[in-house]
């Protein structure tokens, strides 16, 4: 997993002190913590970029019908501005996902870290790694063209060409790996010694892997859950493609939806003048899901750090 | 100590195991091959499903002629395909010596103790998480506006850096901490600075790690889609970009074109152009994993 410790690795404990300062040295120094530096500027971009158009935005349409309003009209003679539709599109497609990637994340990390034999791992990992590689926009595809026409439609006939229910299943394919790779991170990292404790007492290999390594690696599979959840909430293309780009507030997944991220790529590419309102829904929706991903970031991280078992 | 007393007993697990097991727990153990089975069965249905969809419009004319919206049978992707090129080498170039620089920073010079390092450190976790789309909106609003580069193959550069610069820092970390500490003390004991140390030693040590993450964070900019839609890059584009001022567009946002168009002819050229792109990533993601078996060292 990201590494959360920093030793610096050859810093100060090996310096000694000169006589004469190393300018040369001190300017490398300085030129690396710039290069550093460039992800705190990018973050304050980020920010400055989102806020002070959602600011204007907000100046014009008061906040309360925005968050709370079930109408999403933007570009429309009567425009209105109610994101309630985007939010619960993104909200129903993440959940489809969810039911998806989250239990098979977890059980094909369960079977990598306790059951696969070294061999079958060493073949297994790269290719959930080139499963994670595919471009979103091809699993998109992969969704309109496959899923929706050769298997919802059949099941279900009154399936719509563009479907949240598609979106949202390939779209838990697709964080499948992300669920698995730090789910088993966290489950590798649980120490020799517990299970084989666990064994001593009897345990089968299926105990020992349910009731010793899941709950002593419970943080680290949250966090990937958290994770999983918010790379879904932010994921653009799939939806773009597959899902539609009707704002409903429905719950029907067989029609179409639009979430936050798709009203962002559609607005975004049409050309909106700058200051106009249009072009500030951009930034206000965009600023909306920055924040949501933003605290599911944080509290992944919190949990990882608050509580992990530490082992000697 | 331990390591003595672990090889016999997980041998005397194995045998356990395999003496008298109860059906639940082989229930259990299909169980979970299952689960593993639903991914690796999406990913090769999908691949045969775009391979044989796009394989009759996977001809020369894909890559020799421009897009067209009238005439499907003579479309190309030309200039898609040279716009990535130009797109991704010019992010290659500003994201792998600032991403490298910063993670020698984070693991060789900074102090942890210090509060810029700590915000340094989550920030770049955060960072990792953020929607691609999100850069698309920092994109559009300070690199095309403010700084008044336009949608051009330079802005989309940025923006991409921006978006894997957290992806190269990591992955770089791991592969500069993995240089174990006495080679570092070796150096510095013979009299190099820090500096000397690190871009002699350290550096060198640690490149077939770096050049495998290099390489998996590139590909990750190669499919990316989203942000470059806010970006200019869905224009209709019929040329090859001769510059970095210049219009653009890209292999994803070319299937994403195509895709949207209703006819059945540019569905089937969507999926052609996506065995090309599969084609370069999987390329790229199998040469990281060699690059990675063959050279990586175990110190």
């Amino acid at each position: 997993m990201t590494t959360t410790s920093t030793t610096a690795a050859g810093g100060p404990q090996f310096s000694l002190r000169r006589s004469s300062p190393r300018y040369g040295e001190k300017l490398i120094k300085a030129l690396l913590m710039a290069c550093a530096g460039v992800s705190i500027a990018t973050t304050l971009g980020i920010i400055w970029a989102l806020f002070v158009p959602a600011f204007q935005f907000f100046q014009t349409i008061p906040i309360t019908d925005f968050l709370f309003g079930t109408q999403w009209s933007p570009l429309f003679a009567d425009p209105q501005f109610g994101v309630l539709p985007l939010v619960s599109g993104t909200l129903i497609i993440t959940g489809i996902a969810c039911l998806v990637a989250l239990p098979l994340g977890l059980l094909t990390a369960m079977y990598l870290s306790e059951y696969a034999a070294d061999r079958t791992r060493r073949i297994l990992k790269p290719v959930l790694e080139v499963l994670a590689g595919i471009p979103t926009v091809i699993f998109g595809f992969f969704a309109l063209e496959f899923v929706t026409q050769v298997l919802l439609q059949n099941i279900w006939p009154q399936t719509e060409v563009f479907n949240a229910l598609s979106a949202g299943l390939v779209m838990g394919v697709m964080i499948i790996p992300t669920i698995a790779s730090l789910s088993e991170d966290a489950m590798s990292a649980v120490p020799r010694a517990l299970r084989e404790g666990a064994y001593a007492l009897g345990s089968s290999k299926r105990q020992v892997t349910l009731k010793v390594v899941v709950p002593a690696a419970l943080s680290g599979i949250v966090a990937a859950f958290v994770l999983g959840v918010s790379r879904a909430i932010g994921e653009t293309m799939i939806v773009a493609v597959a899902a539609g780009l009707q704002p409903v507030l429905s719950l029907n997944v067989l029609g179409g939806m639009q979430t936050m991220t798709s009203f962002i790529a559609a607005a975004g590419s049409g050309d909106q003048p700058t200051g106009s309102i249009g072009y500030q829904t951009i930034f206000a929706v965009g600023a909306l899901l920055f924040l949501m991903t933003l605290v599911m970031n944080m509290f992944s991280i919190r949990v990882v750090r608050k509580f992990r078992e530490v082992y000697e | 100590m331990s390591t003595v007393l672990t090889a016999p007993a997980e041998q005397v697990t194995e045998e356990l195991r395999d003496a008298g097991q109860p059906l639940r727990d082989r229930g259990f153990r299909w169980l979970l091959f299952a689960a593993l089975s639903v991914g690796i069965i999406t990913l090769a249905v999908l691949l045969v499903f775009v391979f044989s969809k796009g394989m009759p419009r996977l001809t020369p004319t894909l890559w020799q002629n421009m897009p067209s919206i009238r005439f499907p049978d003579k479309a190309g992707a030309q200039s898609a395909i040279m716009g990535t090129i130009w797109v991704i080498v010019t992010t290659a170039v500003i994201c792998l010596p600032v991403g490298v620089m910063a993670a020698i920073y984070l693991e060789e010079y900074a102090d942890a103790s210090k509060r810029f390092n700590r915000i340094v450190e989550i920030n770049i976790q955060n960072l990792a998480a953020v929607p691609s789309i999100v850069y698309g909106i920092l994109g559009l609003g300070v690199i095309a506006r403010a700084l008044m580069l336009g949608q051009t193959v330079i802005t989309a550069a940025l923006t991409l850096s921006l978006l894997v610069l957290p992806v190269v820092i990591i992955s770089s970390r791991e592969a500069i901490r993995a240089v174990p500490q006495s080679i570092r003390a070796g150096s510095l004991a013979l009299g190099a600075t820090q500096w000397q140390t690190v871009s002699r030693q350290v550096l060198p040590a640690a490149v077939p790690g770096i050049a495998t993450g290099a390489i998996l964070a590139l590909s990750r900019a190669i499919g990316e889609a989203a942000p470059l839609l806010l970006l200019g890059a869905v224009t209709f584009i019929t040329f090859n970009p001769d510059g970095l001022m210049s219009s653009y567009t890209v292999m994803p946002i070319q299937i994403y074109n195509w895709i949207s168009q209703s006819r059945e002819e540019f569905q089937i050229l969507a999926a052609a152009l996506c065995i090309i792109l599969l084609a370069v990533l999987l390329l790229m993601n199998g040469f990281a994993i060699y690059l990675r078996n063959r050279f990586q060292r175990r110190w």
